[in-house]
């Protein structure tokens, strides 16, 4: 977060940054390329009976039991249409592996600082929670998500 | 030699190895406090253990030195070469006693109290002794310890300054020589690995278990495959490399309990009480660092059943009870746990106390005391500042309680239970879940998500159906099922994890996991039952975490996530009040008990005829049961469309009457791709029991009669049914055309229970082999003088006269040396296997283990045929 702070106030002398985007309903996420440890196409999914809503499932990553996280449930968009195409984003997190399940993954961006700016005050407060700021990019604008709160999933949020 | 002394002694020369090198390195840097510092620690290491051993002699000059470096270290005296001596000195003394001890395991007798003196006028800030000269120093006074005469010799000399230098320096050498004679032996034999390199290599097997079992799933699917033998050798390969992993971290519990004889006839002592200490399962394993942490608690709730447990000798009189009191330790496995329960048959918990004590201390109020069950109040003992002790004795009562207990005992994820009643004692139940395990799991099926079930927790499986006796009945909408006079609470999975879909489906034909936790039992109705695989427990992620259903997740065979099932948190949702508390363990213990005998598990059915019949269950590849009206008739023979063929039908004997509608059981019994039908009226029980078949039937399809569950009961030849059913159906012209066999396999059979005689020689005449059974290893050896000849040699192992090793030996060096043998055994114990494997057996195979069997003869004469 320090880092992408120091983004934001920082001179244009920074370094740019790299993204992994994904979009989830139409929008454009990213997350920092070094979080990311592999990117996966649709996979078996076991269900978790009792799980949280967001809890999509567990699934196997080479002999590593991975968590998988509906985003459409954790952003609170309409869940995804039947046989309509997912993805996996495995993210590390304190040496757990979570899975982000998304509608696609698209390219690594490298962008500059001064195309970044802090959450916008009418972004709504539960995308904000999970959110660093977004991107000007030329073809629409690019969340960037906070993936530590975006795990921090409570129950009493589910509620 | 002790384990807790070998231990000592490893880490004592570890220890003074160092301290050597460190009070070298002190002398050079006498202002050093990092090198003080750890000289003192390791002093001090070694003084504390060896109080704690009961060594009194090591413990004093440990103390001395102790002493000595104390005061240097808190700069009352300052490091003089003299003081380094001295020391070094005292290190030499612990060595050569260290050495004793090692070999005789008792510290010898003698003195120290010449270098003791000197250390503590040291410590006292006396100058020395005008003796204690380093000269001197190096010439102590006689003492018992192996170098004495070396010494002895060497202090008459102290006189003649030359002459003694020499001698001093020729005991040195011969002092040095011997220590380098002695040192290796038990230091030698171990070496200590840090717990994290254990850990990762725990990790490791784990994925290696994972892979192997995805193999062996690939494998199974593949009919023939030259990776079978490799793949086997594999399999074997892995799971020893487990359990010797696993072995690195685990040790005996009783590794805890050592001390706890001691304390407690010292606590006797103290308290006038007499009091008889059992303990039980001490050999129960469990892993080392869950060993050291419980040790404390132990320790405490042992003291505390001690103290304030066990009436003295005169209350016990009067309560009608023995004078001496007893406490009892047992450890067991139980449920994928391991429960260490601390009994004692004292006054109970005083409840009014409690009360009193729990107002006193305001940590409840008189009205909600007043509403408060006996176990509720007793709970109050866990609570922070809790001692129902009238005055604090020496022993307990200080104030570190069992809320101390129960901390240390949560803290590594255990629980603590405990059930008292007043004037018949106390219990506690300390359970510790065994992490890292790799378990054997029970995989089944509900709402179409399957689900692993700790097979250590599943004490049978039973199938219910809407029209046989064994049905699910409801009260008030609760599901419970009638088991051998047993009332049993169901609870039904799909409803239970809220799966979608699953409360609106009937469960009248259901399979129901019956489950033990603790003294409770209980049903999981679930809509299949798979297979059981060895799994490796993997933790749930944190995010999971609080989901008490689930004990962990694995990777099945199949690369498949699977949740595994906490039956403790199944019960806990359940509810103590669902709970049948009728007392299996009665019933498990008788279980349990005779395993030695040969327990088999019997299918109990009765068709054709009011009187019991039974076969052995692993005979049995599933239970059916179909419309009568699916029943046809084909060249005048019953079959059925089963999987997709036709499955002959037989019934018990041919005067026996199809049901006309309804419902029809039907045993199958399979054969590789083949597979028969045996209609039977029903299916009553699975039981199992000690089969002792008393011979001598005339009737064909009966083995003979035993008594099974009390009754008398006729035991079944599936071996006759499968030939009836299969060889006519198939093959109607082998039966007569047995002549001309020549190309068949042929195999000797040896085992003196005609019972398997019976049941294995039709099973493997149907499996295309040539059997020849004899019922001992003199007739088989005779066969061999005879100049017959067999392709492999099917073994019993426990037989009366020549055992099957003696027998195998017998083979091995005789005519069939190049005959397989492979071994058929009632119990396999590693031991056996190992034993097996030195004379010659190729394979172990259980008994009655039909598939493995028949797989080990084809791949051993098939690894023959190509050899």
């Amino acid at each position: 977060m320090s880092v992408l702070e120091k983004t934001n106030s920082g001179t244009s002398n920074e370094a740019p940054r790299e993204f992994v985007s994904m979009t989830v309903a139409g929008q454009l996420f990213g997350i920092p390329v070094l979080t990311v440890q592999d990117v996966l196409g649709e996979q078996r999914i076991t269900c978790v009976p009792l799980a949280l809503p967001e809890v999509a499932g567990t699934l196997n990553l080479r002999g590593r039991i991975v968590t998988a996280i509906d985003m459409r449930r954790r952003l609170r968009l309409p869940p995804r249409e039947k046989g309509a195409s997912a993805m996996n984003v495995v993210v590390d997190r304190g040496g757990e592996l979570y899975s982000l399940i998304v509608d696609s993954v698209g390219e690594v961006l490298s962008l500059p600082a001064e195309q970044f700016e802090r959450n916008p005050p009418t972004l709504e407060p539960h995308w904000r929670e999970v959110s660093f700021g977004v991107y000007r990019l030329e073809n629409g604008l690019m969340v960037v998500l906070d993936v530590e709160k975006l795990l921090d999933i409570k129950r009493a949020e589910a509620a | 030699m002790d384990d807790l002394l070998r231990e000592f002694l490893t880490e004592s020369a570890e220890s003074l190895a160092v301290l050597d090198l460190e009070l070298v390195k002190l002398e050079q840097n006498p202002n050093n406090p990092d090198l003080l510092g750890n000289i003192f620690r390791l002093v001090h290491t070694i003084k504390g253990t060896c109080g704690f051993l009961g060594l009194p002699r090591l413990e004093s000059v440990a103390h001395a030195s102790e002493n000595v470096l104390g005061k240097v270290r808190d700069g009352e005296l300052e490091v003089t070469p003299e003081i380094v001596s001295v020391i070094l000195k005292s290190l030499d003394r612990i060595k050569s006693l260290l050495s004793a001890l090692e070999q005789t395991e008792a510290e010898p007798a003698g003195d120290d109290t010449d270098l003791k003196d000197q250390l503590n006028a040291i410590a006292e800030g006396k100058a020395l002794p005008k003796a204690a000269t380093p000269a001197a120093a190096a010439a102590p006074a006689p003492t018992a310890a192996p170098t004495v005469v070396e010494k002895q010799a060497e202090a008459e000399l102290a006189a003649a300054a030359e002459a003694h230098a020499e001698a001093s320096r020729a005991a040195a050498v011969a002092a040095i020589e011997e220590q380098a004679a002695r040192e290796p032996s038990v230091a030698a034999q171990s070496i200590r690995v840090h717990v994290n390199l254990l850990e990762n290599l725990m990790t490791m097997v784990s994925e290696l278990v994972l892979t192997r079992n995805q193999l062996l799933q690939i494998l199974r699917s593949q009919k023939e495959s030259e990776f079978a033998a490799p793949l086997q050798r594999l399999n074997l390969v892995t799971s020893e490399l487990q359990e010797g992993v696993m072995k690195t971290r685990m040790q005996p519990i009783g590794n805890a309990w050592a001390k706890l004889p001691r304390m407690v006839r010292d606590l006797a002592h103290e308290l006038n009480k007499k009091i008889d200490l059992k303990m039980q399962g001490a050999e129960t394993e469990l892993d080392r660092q869950v060993l050291e942490l419980i040790k404390d608690p132990l320790t405490h709730l042992v003291r505390n059943c001690a103290d304030h447990g066990l009436e003295g000798p005169e209350d016990r009189r009067k309560a009608g009870k023995p004078d001496t009191g007893r406490i009892t330790l047992d450890a067991y496995h139980e449920g994928g746990q391991i429960v260490i329960e601390i009994s004692d048959d004292g006054r109970g918990l005083p409840i009014e106390k409690i009360k009193a004590k729990a107002l006193a201390n305001g940590l409840a109020a008189e009205s909600e005391l007043a509403s408060m069950s006996d176990e509720q109040i007793q709970q109050f003992i866990f609570r922070a500042g809790f001692s129902t002790a009238a005055q604090v004795t020496n022993v307990s009562g200080r104030g570190v309680g069992m809320d101390v207990v129960r901390t240390n005992i949560e803290k590594i994820g255990g629980t603590i239970e405990l059930r008292s009643k007043a004037g018949r004692g106390t219990s506690f139940f300390i359970k510790i879940p065994l992490t890292l395990a790799i378990v054997s799991a029970l995989i089944v099926e509900a709402g179409n998500e399957r689900f692993a079930i700790p097979q250590i927790s599943v004490i049978e499986l039973v199938r219910a159906t809407a029209n046989s006796s064994q049905r699910i009945e409801h009260i008030n909408g609760a599901p419970f099922l009638r088991l051998r006079n047993r009332l049993l609470p169901l609870v039904n999975l799909s409803s239970l994890l809220k799966i979608a879909g699953a409360a609106d489906k009937k469960t009248e034909d259901a399979c129901i996991v019956v489950t033990q936790v603790g003294k409770h039992t209980f049903g999981i109705v679930v809509d299949r039952v798979f297979d059981t695989e060895e799994i490796v427990v993997k933790p749930v992620a944190p995010i999971l975490r609080d989901i008490s259903m689930f004990a962990g997740n694995t990777i099945l065979g199949d690369g498949s996530v699977i949740m595994i099932l906490d039956p403790n948190g199944i019960a806990a949702a359940i509810g103590d009040a669902g709970m049948s508390h009728h007392d299996q363990s009665a019933e498990t213990a008788t279980a349990h008990a005779s395993t030695k005998d040969e327990r088999v598990a019997l299918l109990l059915f009765r068709a054709g005829g009011d009187t019991p019949k039974a076969v052995p269950l692993a005979l049995v590849a599933r239970l059916e049961e179909v419309d009568v009206k699916a029943i046809e008739i084909s060249d005048g023979k019953p079959v059925l469309q089963y999987r997709g063929k036709l499955m002959p039908l037989v019934t018990i004997d041919p005067a026996y009457s199809v049901k006309t509608e309804g419902r029809q059981p039907i045993l199958v019994f399979a054969d590789g791709n083949r597979s028969m039908g045996l209609l039977v009226d029903e299916i009553v029980d699975i039981v199992e029991e000690r089969m002792n078949v008393q011979l001598g039937t005339e009737k064909t399809g009966l083995l003979g009669s035993a008594i099974i569950a009390g009754k008398a009961t006729e035991i079944i030849d599936a071996g006759h049914y499968l030939t009836v059913a299969l060889d006519t159906w198939f093959d109607p012209d082998k039966a007569s055309a047995d002549g001309t066999k020549s190309d068949a396999k042929r195999i000797l059979l040896v085992d003196d229970s005609p019972f398997f005689r019976n049941l294995l020689t039709p099973l493997l005449s149907v499996a295309g082999y040539d059997v020849t059974s004899v019922e001992g290893a003199d007739k088989a050896l005779a066969l061999c003088e005879a100049g017959k000849d067999f392709d492999v040699i099917v073994s019993d192992i426990e037989m009366p006269g020549m055992s099957g090793f003696e027998f195998a030996e017998a083979v091995k060096s005789g005519r069939w040396q190049n005959t397989p043998i492979v071994a058929l055994s009632a119990h396999t114990s590693a031991k056996d296997l190992d034993r097996g494997r030195k004379v010659g057996f190729v394979d172990y195979i259980a008994k009655l283990d039909r598939d493995a069997l028949l797989n080990t003869l084809t791949q051993t004469i098939t690894t023959r045929g190509a050899a």
